[in-house]
């Protein structure tokens, strides 16, 4: 295992490790220290190596991860996970705004709440929080799935395409073009996978209720004009 | 982008270190606001003398000021310098005879903030050669509130420096920037309300302080800014014994904050607050959008 403490070590460093990683090393266990909230720590990491931090994050916290499995023991800051790839972000404490945005693949585990716009912009990533999500949330989410043990805040799914959002809790409202569907056996698999892997299991799929895109405002429409 | 850092203290035991931990949370904010700092700090005081905090425009000499007002209206007035900046505590009962004074002979000298305990110092430069300047690291107080700057509405000045002051014992820092603050400064000047900026956060400010003195309290007079400014904002904000923030609706500009039994702390960003005692254990969380938070010392 290597141990990295960022107290005394440059973040450049680290990161300049991590990318030097290849599927053929057999450093696949890294420990951070200190984190210190600082930002962009472990971002654009490509091997199957898991990176444990020891702490709270700044920015965009593994952002751009590729197979990697990082886990946070504390919070992440603004845009945790943003656009990653493949891989598995598990943060023990809170996210800030935009955690997951624009993310393509990968699992992201938030155990605390997430702020405003959380999976903005979701290009196929799953995304699981186990608390509450902000405002904003999923905002032209194109694909991927959302999933929220609690409540989700105003203006769920604004605009949203072809993403997936199953929320337990309450919703205070539905964006444009967002509303409440009726799942189908496919996507109850779904969800209860991703529960499964975020080790949720013992929640029935059944006390989520789905939201997704109406359609509507996928083409310029006269009618639907107002909601431009 | 800007930097604000403020510190309100539960624990008597961490007062004399306020300056020292509110300076160094205002160093790391460096890269986000190169441009200017400025801080406010709560410290000691009485209620019959009020603390009017100088500065010379145009880089005059100021001092001397303390004894040349003596001279021509009387005292007694303790005066001490800290940096370019000189603090004159004035019985509240000539309070307005020194400004009249100041106002008449002096053009060149701001009042920058006064209060019966709060002290306010800015200047353009890097916030921690300001700190240093001002040797915010040996100040004591019960609460501090600090901002780093870069310019987006108005010039790169003193003048434009955070914290803005329009009300005693009163200040204001702002990351972000209004939209509708000339309607609103047209509005409180009808009411006689006086600026010495261009500037949008003045307007808050100004704002909060004619809330104030419409007798409404802290915690609504935010509220209130809620419905009448326009922009984006996140506020913290200090009165004699009290400690606010206030984030916009969508919440625009980050902030993050930390509690302990000791204290309550603000940054906007997480790095601001490592160096806090005990900040590992505190509780850490996000303010919510069109949330007013208030703490008060009893």
């Amino acid at each position: 295992m290597s141990t990295v403490d960022l107290a005394n070590t440059p973040l450049r460093e680290l990161n300049a490790a991590l990318h030097k990683l290849n599927g053929q090393t057999n450093d696949t266990h890294w420990e951070v220290r200190n984190p210190l909230g600082k930002h962009a720590v472990a971002v654009g990491v490509d091997a199957p190596v898991t990176i444990e931090i020891d702490g709270h994050v700044g920015y965009y916290c593994g952002g751009m991860n590729k197979q990697a499995r990082i886990v946070i023991d504390g919070n992440a800051g603004v845009g945790v996970g943003e656009n990653m790839m493949s891989g598995e972000i598990h943060i023990k404490g809170d996210a800030s705004q935009a955690a997951g945005a624009t993310g393509r693949g990968g699992l992201l585990i938030i155990d605390g709440n997430a702020s405003a716009r959380c999976g903005i912009s979701m290009k196929g990533i799953d995304i699981l929080v186990k608390g509450s999500i902000g405002p904003m949330s999923a905002f032209m989410a194109q694909a991927g799935n959302l999933v929220v043990l609690g409540d989700a805040g105003e203006a769920l799914g604004d605009s949203i395409y072809e993403a997936r959002l199953f929320v337990r809790g309450k919703v205070k409202s539905l964006g444009a073009d967002c509303i409440e569907k009726t799942p189908t056996a496919e996507e109850r698999d779904m969800l209860a996978a991703i529960l499964k892997r975020g080790g949720c299991e013992s929640i029935s799929p059944d006390e989520f209720r789905l939201y997704g895109s109406a359609r509507k405002l996928y083409n310029f429409h006269i009618d639907n004009v107002s909601s431009y | 982008m800007c930097g604000i850092v403020g510190l309100f203290l539960k624990s008597r035991m961490l007062e004399p270190q306020l300056g020292a931990m509110l300076s160094q949370m205002l160093g790391v904010m460096t890269d986000r606001g190169p441009d200017s700092a400025g801080f406010a700090v709560y410290g000691a005081g009485d209620g019959s003398h009020i603390k009017l905090t100088l500065r010379s425009n145009l880089g005059n000499d100021i001092d001397t000021i303390a004894d040349e007002i003596s001279a021509d209206i009387g005292g007694p007035l303790a005066s001490s310098k800290r940096g370019s900046h000189i603090v004159l505590t004035t019985p509240k009962s000539i309070e307005q005879k020194v400004r009249d004074w100041l106002a008449a002979n002096r053009a060149d000298v701001r009042v920058v903030g006064a209060g019966s305990r709060m002290e306010l110092y800015k200047e353009v430069g890097l916030p921690s050669d300001v700190a240093e300047r001002f040797a915010l690291k040996d100040m004591a107080g019960t609460h501090g509130i600090g901002h780093t700057r870069m310019a987006t509405e108005s010039a790169v000045t003193t003048d434009g420096a955070h914290p803005f002051s329009t009300g005693v014992d009163q200040c204001l820092v702002h990351n972000g920037s209004l939209s509708n603050h000339n309607g609103v400064r047209r509005n409180l000047q009808r009411d006689g309300l006086t600026f010495q900026t261009e500037n949008d956060t003045e307007v808050a400010a100004a704002y909060l302080t004619w809330r104030l003195r419409q007798g409404m309290d802290l915690n609504t007079a935010l509220e209130a800014c809620l419905s009448d400014l326009d922009g984006f904002y996140t506020f913290v904000v200090g009165t004699e014994s009290g400690f606010a923030v206030l984030r916009d609706p969508i919440a625009c500009k980050p902030a993050v904050m930390a509690e302990t039994d000791d204290y309550v702390a603000f940054g906007t960003e997480y790095r601001a607050l490592v160096g806090l005692p005990g900040v590992e254990q505190a509780r850490v969380f996000e303010p919510e959008p069109a949330k007013v938070y208030v703490w008060e010392r009893h």
